[in-house]
């Protein structure tokens, strides 16, 4: 009567309904990325592949990697019968008719589908119990910040991921030659995700290039020559056309400052924050601290610097720091180079990109929350920390979304996440009864004897998050009125950071005890 | 009862599907029905993103209109203005034609619109007012009325429901729940076309809950109040009127118990109708606004008897209004009585749900000026017994569904009409919840995938095909013959299960005696 249970039953279900969700948020609030979207259809539709990089027609330029290019060369083809007006390179300039949307929205719902084959992959092994299964490919499927950034916001984060997600898979069984050549790929569609790349050179190296000499030397040329093919599609043409440094221009733009528009909650919010302490207080005592010209969101230019006390923070020195707080995880990987701690390590360095990063966007989150969906089984404190990381991360795009209509919209979709996740974690690791089962295979395994809590620390700080957001919706209006416009975003920056300092430290004790 | 007996024989032997929803479904009634309504709220929000009936159409706009007149109406003119033609008030644009609860419900609700945005009720400025703000404000009144009426009504009818039914397991109250509060009609209806539906459906669902638990005054006492918020609850009222007759001649002073009964329906009716109760005339002035019978015996292409053999038998032509009138009532009454006499014969609470979907399914069918949105009366009913009569359930959902298509689409609802669509068949074959085991092979299956087919062809075709000049309708037509043959077979079926209910009864005895 019933069917034999199959593997993919749980992942194509909240497949399936997480799709039929997205069809409903078509019509939702979409950012200016839309348009940027929207730009590139046409561009790429209507222009040879020598002009794609070097066309200034919107300010919309395209500033992703070749192979996003042909990605969206790809699905122009299918705009163009949709509409021609979508891919006009003039007269589609802020088109927003229904035919756009539709066509725009359906294609990252579908481009997705790269995202839950990658979950499908990553939870097909035997290892995992049903509940798991499911738990996992719904964390991944249903990860609200994609919700947020993806699919309403509007980008392809979802399709970007599942690539990511795909490789580790692959690193995962041991395939290491075609997990290398999927992230080589994953390069060549966003740039952005080349702060794992240390950690994938190390692991490879280490991993892929042994047994002997001989051995090992063949295997790095087969894997070089693996990655330099990939690099090589995607460059090849625009060397051909002589538009490689158009491309390089276009992708590592100098001129962007620090910090994003809205400030990504990451460590150099602190460094500001102090900064503007200190400015403050030193000129309380009669110092004179001549007030800074540039912004912290704007590019370096001449010698001012944002800063009125510390020092200034150059993009090299960004760099610097985001590999050092890597080497931990280097080091590690270069000892012992096991495929079961890949999506750590790959997630700690897009933790170390995003707390150390220059330029950091909040979507960034994203990296690093959605890998560490993969292992937030596997112990009660990988539970715990995940718990607290996803919501941090999800809060922390909220203000991307600011209009009152998706208000609602947001917080109900965190609020059910929250609720799946303490009742999906709580019935993983139940405590006592679990308890019970260790003792009685030998009790091995020391974390399954402990149920899933938040703590007094934690509860503490999700009602500080609460009193955040009221405070930014309500309070702030009430007493401030309109003064002191940027305080609300301020005060979820610093709070969210605080919640991602505690989740890479929380990492990166993690690897540097593992063994 | 297949379903029931695969219950009883199937405990979790292995590690698959039937555990996966376990982290939800173990927990507590409570917790149980906040994820639900996280998730039922999360849908009603983002289907609240499309557009309204009536959406940019003047002069008349659509329901979304009407309502927001009636908050202008109630607020700005005194109660007995509402349902009289008077300079201020032009019965003609939208005039009030509900019983005076919709009226209060459009008095407050128009209360809270003037505090947030006074021009949207605005008494004359503001008709055909349509903005951002305003649509948010109205649509969130009707997530506030469900919220606050419906979703607790079917809390409490879950409650009451597992308590009392023996068969009721406790991994299926989460199904049944969700089958309930995600009844893609309803949510269609209310939270995409505009309405507010789910006031009369929840004030009867609070209504039967009470009745099956017993509390039959309060019970009465609620049911009245969805009569005075729609009078179309009266599809209910044969089967409440019956059950409970059929009770209180079982008790020992049935005069009595009937007279209390009389008693609280009268005291509500009065209540409610408070203001109009001071003169004969204004009571009749209400009165003749609430039945539109200068509207014809039906309208549009609605699946019911009328209006389908209009096709062959020319019913407004033959006929006069008048004995239209007493024909659909003959008809109507006639087709109640078989279900009303098994309810007062046998009152059992098996019977009387099965009698409410009997009855309104008869009133859909053969009375006087029936809309298509009535279908979500039989539909309310036959949720109730989704657990019971899954697969007539299933089938009517896609019929239902058939028969409003037309509507929806007219009002641009056809991508959030797909999603919920796919939304329901992924909830309703859920993994490891639930299968219609046992029928697969069946006539009714058969019968069932044949109807199913020529739904898919149909929804296409009506899409993408325009119709014959001479036949402008001929989409309509099909679809509605094809709506209407289905109709009645449910029905048939579930008065034949009504007056069959000794077997099942039976069964449960003999199977508590074989415990």
């Amino acid at each position: 009567m019933t069917k034999p249970p199959t593997n993919s039953g749980g992942v194509w279900w909240p497949a399936l309904a997480a799709s039929a969700v997205k069809l409903l948020l078509i019509p939702a609030y979409h950012s200016t990325d839309f348009e940027v979207h929207r730009h590139w259809l046409a561009l790429t539709h209507s222009l040879p592949l020598s002009r794609w990089y070097s066309d200034t027609t919107s300010q919309w330029t395209l500033d992703y990697p070749p192979f996003f290019a042909y990605f969206e060369k790809f699905l122009s083809i299918f705009a163009a019968r949709v509409d021609p007006t979508i891919t006009d390179l003039h007269r589609g300039l802020d088109y927003a008719s229904s035919s756009v949307i539709l066509f725009q929205r359906f294609s990252v719902v579908l481009s997705d589908l790269v995202l839950v084959y990658s979950a499908y992959r990553l939870t097909r092994s035997k290892n995992f119990m049903a509940l798991e299964r499911f738990l996992i490919s719904a964390l991944v499927i249903w990860a609200p910040g994609l919700f947020i950034v993806d699919h309403m916001h509007f980008q392809y984060n979802g399709f970007l991921l599942g690539i990511l997600l795909l490789s580790i898979s692959y690193l995962e069984e041991g395939r290491d030659l075609i997990g290398g050549f999927i992230f080589a790929v994953l390069l060549c569609f966003k740039h952005l995700f080349a702060v794992a790349a240390p950690v994938y050179f190390v692991y490879l190296f280490r991993h892929y290039c042994k047994g002997g000499l001989l051995k090992g030397f063949g295997r790095l040329v087969l894997m070089g020559s693996a990655v330099v093919a990939v690099f090589a599609a995607a460059y090849g043409p625009f060397w051909y056309y002589g538009q490689i440094q158009e491309v390089l221009q276009r992708m590592f733009p100098f001129g962007r400052g620090l910090c994003h528009a809205y400030w990504a909650p990451n460590f150099w919010v602190f460094y500001i924050m102090l900064d503007k302490t200190l400015g403050f207080l030193f000129t309380r005592l009669g110092f004179s601290i001549k007030a800074p010209t540039a912004s912290f969101t704007g590019g370096l230019v001449g010698d001012s610097s944002p800063f009125s006390v510390l020092p200034t923070i150059t993009p090299l020195m960004t760099f610097i720091t985001v590999l050092l707080a890597i080497s931990p995880c280097l080091i590690k990987a270069w000892r012992n180079p096991q495929p079961r701690m890949i999506s750590r390590w790959v997630s700690y360095a897009y933790t170390c990109g995003f707390l150390f990063g220059w330029h950091v966007h909040e979507k960034a989150s994203l990296h690093f929350v959605i890998p560490l969906a993969l292992t937030s089984l596997k112990s009660v404190e990988d539970a715990r920390h995940y718990f607290f990381l996803s919501i941090v991360s999800c809060y922390s795009l909220f203000p991307l979304l600011f209009e009152a209509q998706e208000y609602p919209i947001k917080v109900v979709l965190l609020l059910l996440h929250v609720v799946v996740m303490l009742y999906g974690f709580s019935a993983r690791f139940p405590g006592t009864s679990a308890m019970r089962d260790a003792a009685v295979k030998g009790g091995d395994n020391k974390s399954e004897t402990h149920a899933f809590r938040i703590g007094w620390l934690g509860k503490s700080y999700l009602i500080g998050l609460v009193l955040v957001e009221v405070w930014g919706q309500f309070l702030h209006h009430i007493i401030f009125g309109d003064a002191l416009p940027f305080l609300p975003l301020m005060i979820i920056s610093i709070y969210c950071a605080l919640g991602m300092l505690y989740s890479w430290i929380w990492q990166l004790t993690q690897i540097v005890l593992s063994n | 009862m297949a379903i029931g007996k695969k219950k009883s024989d199937n405990p979790p032997q292995t590690i698959s599907e039937p555990e996966i929803w376990s982290f939800i479904t173990t927990r507590s009634t409570n917790s149980c029905f906040l994820c639900i309504t996280l998730f039922a709220v999360f849908i009603r929000l983002a289907v609240a993103l499309h557009p309204y009936s009536g959406a940019n159409t003047p002069p008349m706009f659509g329901d979304y209109e009407a309502q927001r007149h009636w908050m202008e109406i109630t607020i700005n003119l005194p109660p007995e203005d509402w349902y009289r033609n008077t300079t201020a008030n032009d019965l003609k644009y939208w005039g009030l034609d509900y019983p005076p609860l919709t009226a209060y419900q459009s008095y407050f609700h128009g209360i809270l619109l003037r505090f947030f945005d006074p021009a949207s009720v605005a008494l004359s400025d503001s008709r055909g007012y349509e903005s951002y703000i305003g649509k948010l404000l109205m649509r969130w009144t009707v997530l506030m009325s469900d919220l606050m009426i419906f979703f607790p009504a079917v809390l409490y009818f879950v409650t009451v429901y597992y308590s009392w039914n023996p068969d009721g397991k406790k991994s299926s109250k989460a199904w049944h729940t969700l089958m309930i509060l995600l009844n893609p009609c309803l949510i269609l209806i209310d939270h995409g076309h505009f309405q507010y539906n789910c006031i009369s459906l929840g004030l009867t669902t609070a209504a039967v809950a009470a009745i099956l638990s017993n509390r039959d005054l309060v019970g009465s006492m609620l049911f009245c109040l969805a009569l005075n918020h729609k009078q179309m609850s009266a599809y209910y009222a044969p089967a409440f009127f019956a059950y409970l007759l059929g009770k209180c001649l079982r008790r020992q002073r049935p005069v009595v118990e009937v007279l209390k009964l009389g008693l609280v329906v009268f005291g509500t009716f009065a209540l409610v109708w408070c203001p109009y109760l001071n003169s004969v005339d204004a009571f009749l002035e209400v009165l003749s606004r609430l039945a539109p019978f200068e509207r014809g015996i039906y309208e549009d292409y609605v699946a019911n008897f009328w209006c389908t053999t209009s096709v062959a038998v020319k019913w407004k032509r033959l006929f006069t209004t008048q004995s239209l009138k007493l024909l659909s009532l003959v008809a109507t009454v006639s087709t109640c009585l078989p279900s009303m006499i098994q309810l007062v014969w046998s009152p059992t609470k098996h019977g009387f749900l099965h009698g409410l979907l009997n009855c309104s399914f008869s009133f859909y069918l053969f009375s006087f000026q029936v809309h298509e949105k009535s279908i979500l009366l039989p539909l309310l009913p036959a949720s109730f017994l989704a657990v019971e009569e899954p697969f007539v359930f299933q089938w009517f959902i896609h019929s239902a569904l058939l028969s409003m298509f037309p509507l929806l689409r007219r009002d641009n609802l056809v991508v959030p009409y797909a999603a919920l669509y796919g939304l329901f068949v992924l909830l309703y074959y859920a993994p490891g919840v639930r299968k219609d085991a046992g029928v697969s092979s069946s006539i009714p299956f058969i019968l069932k995938l044949f109807a199913s087919a020529c739904s898919l062809v149909i929804h296409i075709v009506y899409i993408t095909v325009t119709p014959p000049e001479k036949y402008p309708f001929l989409f309509e037509a099909v679809i509605m013959s094809l709506c209407f043959s289905q109709f009645v077979l449910i029905l048939i079926y579930i008065n034949l299960k009504q007056w069959a209910p000794s077997k099942i009864s039976s069964e449960a005895d003999t199977k508590k005696k074989r415990l």
